[in-house]
């Protein structure tokens, strides 16, 4: 599929061989890679309908080969795409013709858990899942827990922020790190936070997280841990229509309860998953929700009962209580197969990221009905309910012309219904190219224009991962600009005391 | 001698700006004013007074969301938010008493702006993690936006973490969403007796690592413990606050006494007495310029909380000081010297870990040792890039962080 990348830079190309040289004496062995049957496992990442063969590919394994790499491609004007596990769904780490991919699997060493401080220190190319795994025998765990978090890397995850089913109760990737080491596209190397809670001067940490790697490369992420809850229990809730399973999620948060997760599938997605996994979901509904609770038992065995209360007045058609852990997991099996349960009745599917404000899921769900008509094409949703963030899977078939642009025209639509009702086009997958073009529905020219100035502090040369969230790049020369508007008093009719 | 202007809405405050820049003019930003004597002391040509840039726009208690625009008193959107059993969770402080002015002053543009937090920090992050959505003005007199309404939100770079905490640096805040939460429904306090600085560091570790959500812990020495009336007596009190349900609170408390019982003597305080006593933790009332301390400088440590204990073995004995967020954040009145302590409590930290804030001393001793962090190498100059690519002209409370900034 063509996207327009930022012009391939022929004088870096025509250099590529010296270029090679260069980086195989900062990273010796084979730490560098330049052979296309070998860099071919890195042309995509989770967003596989776009793909690239870098120029090089890079494997350092000491934070000073990334600085010097770093420096390298920053003296010799090289573009420089980062990389974990390459689980991105907005191709954050889409390759780039004359760039330099940096693979940063080998960073994959726990540093220090510091239970006393409640800390763990670890290398960016750590799974998501090995934190946990490295701290649950304490009884310890790391919260944000994106769907691919046995494959994805904590470097990933601060470069996208990323989420999971957990984040209404217990935030995103940015709520829960403490500190990163980072390497500026300079080679200079500069630590942000610690262990300690709050930043010193500017949050430049919380930039950074988030930022899609076009700031600086992670070499260091200290995270916080979290004593796991003494129980957690699960409902799994049938509704008639999805706008009374909507005005149930409504109800439990107005009534100040705060769960640690709210899921809800819609009918297409419900069939899928309970043909695959068996989860015993009830057939006859048109929405159901699972509704997670965690805490301290007694806490949990009262909110249980609250929340059903509240399903049953909100019109549940169909209740069940986890009173095992067995029978909790077994609520989860069908939601956590959703994607590929879906993968299963169609040839190829999209799946769409945007944040709501809560109360419009109905109006949206309602269009989204019309434009699967207008289309022609099915879609089935899969809904973190608590938070507002909407996943809706557009089924296509890439084998028959048009399907695929359609499919593309009808996630975009869906994007800007998002923005149209208040919310935002990617709640948790990241801007990366797929939404990049999308980025004016929901910022003016002058919003775009101060986060560009932003990488300019950290990036001058626009040479860290160029061609992702932002559909044109600006030169800092021109950002730094300014437009002064005269110069004569505005202050002629503004009160002075 | 300084002027004084008072935008009534956005588009006053954009011409404010343009026109600073078009006369090299350099503008204070205040809202109530209740922290200006916080960071640098300096003269500035004009004074931006946002108070008159007030009114909620938006609350909506069942999508836990509310906009209001940055000059709204923080009293009156506690108020609201109470009236519908919702709060700010991140409990922000109060700084009118401590800098020696009023109670109850303060707007949320003043709050996000200085990223004020209190007890919970620990369990529910800062008002930084609740910043949903911004509209400012740069210092380039331009309007922006950045976030949104929505909790989950990764579209495009986080600017609200940037402008938390930048007091009024990079840009003016106009407009902010803000995540809001349900309140407590019950709460009660335990306090542990007689520990010292290094005991009560791991006793709060061990209260932290039970899977219980205490919602505050802190560790108040015999010299501050004296001046709490709910707290008996003359010993040292390590204090734990256990939030929730009324339903479960006591269930907690029995699982809390059990993981403190290996510390000491207990005492339960009641929910009257635990929230007296959490306003002061919170607000730092042992140090109130009011109080016996109240000429003393008076410092702010954010360290990992393992580290505090040796941070005081390693300044001036005669310092007042008490610790809360688990042991992490210190409030240290070092007794008066000429440099107020600064010498001694940055090298402290330097070991340690963490940073240091002098929250407190006179404008002489603010203009000669830098009050917010000192930064160097390749981050003070990140930091200046950063500055320089939001306000070019230095309009924006230029000097207030640190010279050049």
């Amino acid at each position: 599929m063509p996207v327009l990348m930022p012009a391939q830079d022929d004088a870096v190309l025509k250099r590529r061989r010296e270029i090679v040289r260069a980086l195989r004496n900062i990273v010796p062995g084979e730490g560098v890679i330049d052979t296309e049957r070998e860099m071919r496992p890195y042309q995509s990442d989770g967003l596989t309908a776009y793909r690239q063969i870098p120029m090089v590919v890079v494997l350092p394994h000491t934070t000073d080969q990334v600085a010097r790499v770093l420096r390298y491609c920053h003296q010799n004007g090289i573009k420089v795409v980062a990389r974990g596990a390459g689980t991105s769904l907005s191709g954050g780490a889409l390759p780039l013709v004359d760039g330099v991919l940096l693979g940063m699997a080998k960073f994959n060493r726990i540093v220090e858990v510091d239970f006393a401080n409640r800390v763990a220190v670890v290398e960016p190319g750590v799974t998501n899942l090995a934190i946990t795994q490295a701290v649950e025998q304490q009884g310890f765990y790391y919260a944000p827990d994106p769907s691919s978090q046995i494959a994805c890397t904590i470097g990933g995850n601060v470069a996208e922020n990323s989420g999971g089913v957990h984040c209404l109760k217990y935030g995103m990737t940015t709520n829960n790190v403490l500190g990163c080491e980072i390497v500026l596209i300079t080679g200079e190397i500069i630590r942000l936070g610690g262990k300690h809670l709050d930043a010193a001067g500017y949050d430049l940490l919380g930039i950074v997280i988030g930022s899609e790697g076009l700031l600086g490369v992670v070499t260091e992420v200290t995270v916080r841990i979290l004593k796991k809850p003494e129980v957690a229990r699960a409902l799994l809730v049938g509704f008639p229509s999805s706008e009374e399973a909507g005005a149930c999620v409504g109800g439990v948060i107005g009534a100040g309860i705060i769960p640690a997760g709210i899921e809800m599938m819609d009918k297409l997605a419900i069939h899928s998953a309970e043909e695959f996994v068996h989860a015993g979901y009830p057939l006859d509904v048109e929405a159901i929700l699972i509704v997670e609770l965690d805490g301290p038992r007694s806490e949990v065995d009262h909110l249980v009962e609250r929340v059903a209360e509240i399903a049953k007045l909100s019109g549940a058609t169909s209740l069940r209580a986890s009173t095992s852990e067995q029978e909790r997991l077994l609520f989860w099996a069908g939601r956590k197969a959703a994607f590929p349960a879906v993968g299963r009745i169609s040839p190829d599917y999209f799946c769409m990221d945007g944040t709501i404000p809560r109360a419009m899921l109905p109006r949206v769900l309602l269009r989204m009905r019309e434009l699967s008509q207008t289309y022609g094409l099915r879609v089935a949703n899969v809904f973190h309910a608590g938070d507002g963030n909407l996943h809706p899977l557009i089924l296509y078939d890439a084998n028959q012309p048009g399907e695929l642009e359609r499919a593309e025209s009808f996630g975009a639509d869906i994007l800007k219904l998002c923005v149209e009702v208040g919310g935002v086009l990617t709640g948790e997958h990241g801007v990366g190219v797929e939404k990049r073009d999308l980025m004016p529905v929901m910022f003016s020219q002058a919003d775009l224009d101060q986060q560009q100035r932003l990488k300019c502090a950290f990036d001058d040369k626009g040479l860290l991962n160029p061609g992702k969230v932002f559909p044109t790049l600006s030169r800092c020369a021109e950002l730094g600009r300014m437009h002064v508007s005269g110069g004569q008093l505005p202050f002629a009719d503004i009160p002075r005391f | 001698m300084s002027d004084n202007y008072k935008p009534r809405d956005h588009k006053d405050i954009e011409a404010a700006v343009q026109w600073a820049i078009a006369g090299a003019k350099s503008l204070e930003i205040v809202g109530h004013g209740s922290k200006r004597m916080i960071g640098r002391p300096a003269q500035y040509d004009a004074t931006l007074d946002l108070s008159g840039i007030a009114g909620i726009i938006l609350y909506e208690p069942q999508e836990l969301v509310l906009s209001t625009k940055a000059g709204t008193p923080l009293a009156e959107i506690t108020t609201l938010l109470a009236s519908n059993g919702q709060e700010l969770a991140f409990e922000p402080m109060d700084y009118g008493p401590l800098l020696g002015g009023a109670q109850g002053l303060g707007t949320v543009g003043g709050m996000l702006a200085a990223n004020v937090s209190g007890p919970r920090r620990i369990r529910v992050g800062a008002a930084r993690d609740h910043f949903l959505g911004v509209v400012a003005v740069s210092g380039r007199g331009e309007t922006f936006k950045s976030g949104g309404r929505v909790v989950k939100n990764v579209t495009g770079f986080d600017l609200c973490k940037l402008l938390a905490g930048s007091w009024g640096t990079l840009g003016i805040l106009s407009e902010v969403t803000l995540k809001v939460l349900p309140q407590a429904k019950a709460e009660a306090t335990l306090v542990v007796f007689g520990m010292n600085d290094s005991a009560a560091a791991a006793a709060m570790a061990a209260a932290m690592a039970a899977p219980l959500g205490v919602s505050g812990a802190a560790h108040l020495p015999d010299y501050i413990a004296s001046r709490f009336d709910d707290l008996d007596g003359a010993e040292a009190s390590t204090v734990f606050r256990i939030d929730g349900l009324a339903a479960s609170l006591g269930d907690c408390v029995a699982s809390l006494k059990s993981a403190v019982r290996p510390f000491g003597d207990f005492a339960t305080l009641n929910e009257a007495a635990s929230q007296r006593l959490w306003r002061a933790i919170r607000d730092v009332q042992p140090f109130w310029a009011n109080g016996p301390c109240g000429d003393r400088p008076l410092w702010r440590i954010s360290t990992a909380p393992s580290k505090g204990y040796e941070i005081a073995a390693k300044i001036s004995p005669a310092s007042q000081l008490f610790y809360d967020w688990a042991g992490g954040l210190m409030w240290v009145a070092p007794p008066v010297t000429q440099d107020c302590g600064a010498g001694e409590i940055r090298h402290a930290v330097a070991t340690a870990g963490g940073h240091a804030t002098l929250v407190r001393a006179p404008a002489a001793v603010r203009a000669s040792f830098d009050p917010f962090h000192p930064e160097a190498g390749a981050l003070a100059a990140l930091t200046k890039r950063v500055k320089e690519n939001f306000d070019p002209k230095r309009v924006l409370n230029p000097g207030r962080m640190w010279a050049g900034v």
